[in-house]
């Protein structure tokens, strides 16, 4: 059963159409990478998936339940999706046990035990749990993005979406982000990545769809999508970025 | 010929006239960032209306000399029924003033937090006013807290012009004494030095707050 269902979606920005009739169904568990040139809409989608972005036209729906940038809308679907952003965004002003505490407390109304509770484990997951009581700006990118990625899970998403999470890193620090995320895919939460790590999405994603100009261009089984892509663009793309 | 022991008689005036502006200028500080804090989260988020009201309110208050707001306060309100004591109208004549500077002020603390902690907060399910308190506030305050510090201690030293609405502040205290003892001199550089010493001691008070305030700045 799909988890999460597009079904004809149109965004614009004024005039300029960046979503152009978009279909997706992703089941649960599934780990599904969005490729594609700067400017084909793929962080758009994203954002259209937890109503970060409005779209005009068609339908999403996350576990049945449809989605909308309404704001209350967007905070009951915080209960079930979970995002992860390029630049980290850690609350700097918080320790890392805060960061990661603050949502189940205050949205959950979790108690401040339990909370902590959860945090440490998350944070023993994702490999830190000894930075409990440090600041964010004392860590490295990407611990800094391990945490985000601790905290996102705090909340016990059913989905994580992912939006060039690795982009930001230094190239020696992007392996421990995406071995956080191996982890999680193989422990069966459904990831939507949109990444320029092609090995990833190749080895350890299940799915990968093309996009271009706003359209899903092509999509298939990972490995052999970027094995033997069928469209002129995507083997361009490929070419690009291997 | 100089001399200060003229002044020693009037000890407890001077006092008194000190602890007259310490009262208002921690009430009126208080209130003033309060009412700042307030305005430019409206001023930065609320509605057109809201934001217009907000602005006109900061434009009048910057753009007209104090002593003019204190004195249509004091002098100006009776006239339409509103009789408030030398206290009162001193209160709010430094609180709006206060609100008024401190909100441009805050405002640009506010407008400095990056729209990532915003969509993070929300994304994490977080309303409105969980993100102002919770994630936007400390770091904006952070940011412009130098700044904020030297507003508060402007507003206590322009404090000293109540004494023209015979509030008996420090200033009243200079003007009553050298009046008597006919040592001006001595009257204002003993009031100069006890405005200078509270200044740095309000300063030094901000300093404290803000390592408490702001550990994380201290820690990285």
């Amino acid at each position: 059963m799909s988890l999460v269902k597009l079904d004809q979606v149109h965004k614009y920005y004024g005039d300029f159409h960046v979503l152009k009739g978009i279909d997706l169904n992703i089941k649960v568990g599934e780990v599904v990478s969005i490729i594609g040139k700067s400017g084909s809409g793929k962080s758009t989608l994203l954002r259209c998936i937890n109503g970060l972005e409005a779209y005009q036209q068609g339908g999403i729906a996350v576990d049945d339940k449809e989605v909308t940038s309404e704001d209350i809308q967007v905070r009951r679907l915080a209960l079930s999706v979970g995002m992860i952003f390029q630049s980290f965004n850690l609350f700097p002003h918080l320790t890392v046990g805060e960061n990661i505490m603050l949502a189940p407390t205050i949205v959950l109304k979790k108690s401040k035990q339990e909370a902590e509770k959860t945090a440490r484990a998350m944070l023993e997951k994702v490999g830190l749990g000894d930075k409990f009581d440090r600041y964010p700006e004392k860590l490295s990118g990407g611990q800094q993005q391990r945490v985000a990625i601790a905290r996102a899970l705090a909340m016990n998403p059913k989905v994580l979406l992912c939006d060039e999470i690795t982009s930001a890193l230094d190239p020696e620090l992007v392996g421990d982000v995406l071995k956080v995320l191996e982890q999680l895919a193989a422990e069966g939460m459904t990831l939507i990545l949109v990444t320029h790590e092609m090995n990833f999405a190749r080895d350890v994603g299940d799915r990968v769809v093309f996009m271009h100009q706003g359209k899903v261009w092509e999509e298939g089984n990972s490995k052999k999508l970027l094995s033997e892509p069928q469209t002129e663009e995507l083997k361009q793309f490929i070419g690009a970025v291997l | 010929m100089l001399n200060f022991s003229d002044l020693l008689p009037y000890t407890d005036v001077f006092l008194s006239g000190l602890m007259t502006t310490m009262e208002l200028t921690v009430l009126t500080t208080a209130l003033g960032v309060l009412v700042g804090t307030t305005c430019a989260a409206i001023r930065q988020y609320g509605n057109g209306t809201s934001q217009r009201t907000v602005a006109a309110y900061v434009e009048l208050i910057r753009n007209t000399p104090f002593i003019v707001q204190l004195f249509f306060i004091f002098f100006g309100l009776p006239a339409v029924g509103l009789i408030l004591t030398s206290w009162q109208a001193s209160i709010i004549a430094l609180t709006i003033n206060l609100g008024a500077y401190s909100t441009e002020i805050i405002r640009a603390g506010l407008s400095n937090i990056s729209k990532g902690q915003w969509e993070a907060a929300k994304v994490l399910g977080l309303n409105f006013r969980q993100t102002l308190l919770r994630v936007v506030f400390t770091p904006a305050f952070e940011k412009i807290y130098p700044a904020l510090t030297s507003q508060c201690i402007i507003v206590m030293l322009g404090s000293a012009v109540l004494s023209q609405i015979s509030v008996q502040d420090l200033t009243y205290a200079a003007n009553l004494v050298q009046s008597r003892n006919f040592r001006a001199f001595e009257s204002y550089v003993v009031t100069a030095l006890m405005y200078l010493g509270l200044a740095m001691l309000m300063r030094y008070v901000f300093v404290l707050i803000g390592k408490r305030l702001f550990a994380f700045r201290e820690a990285s």
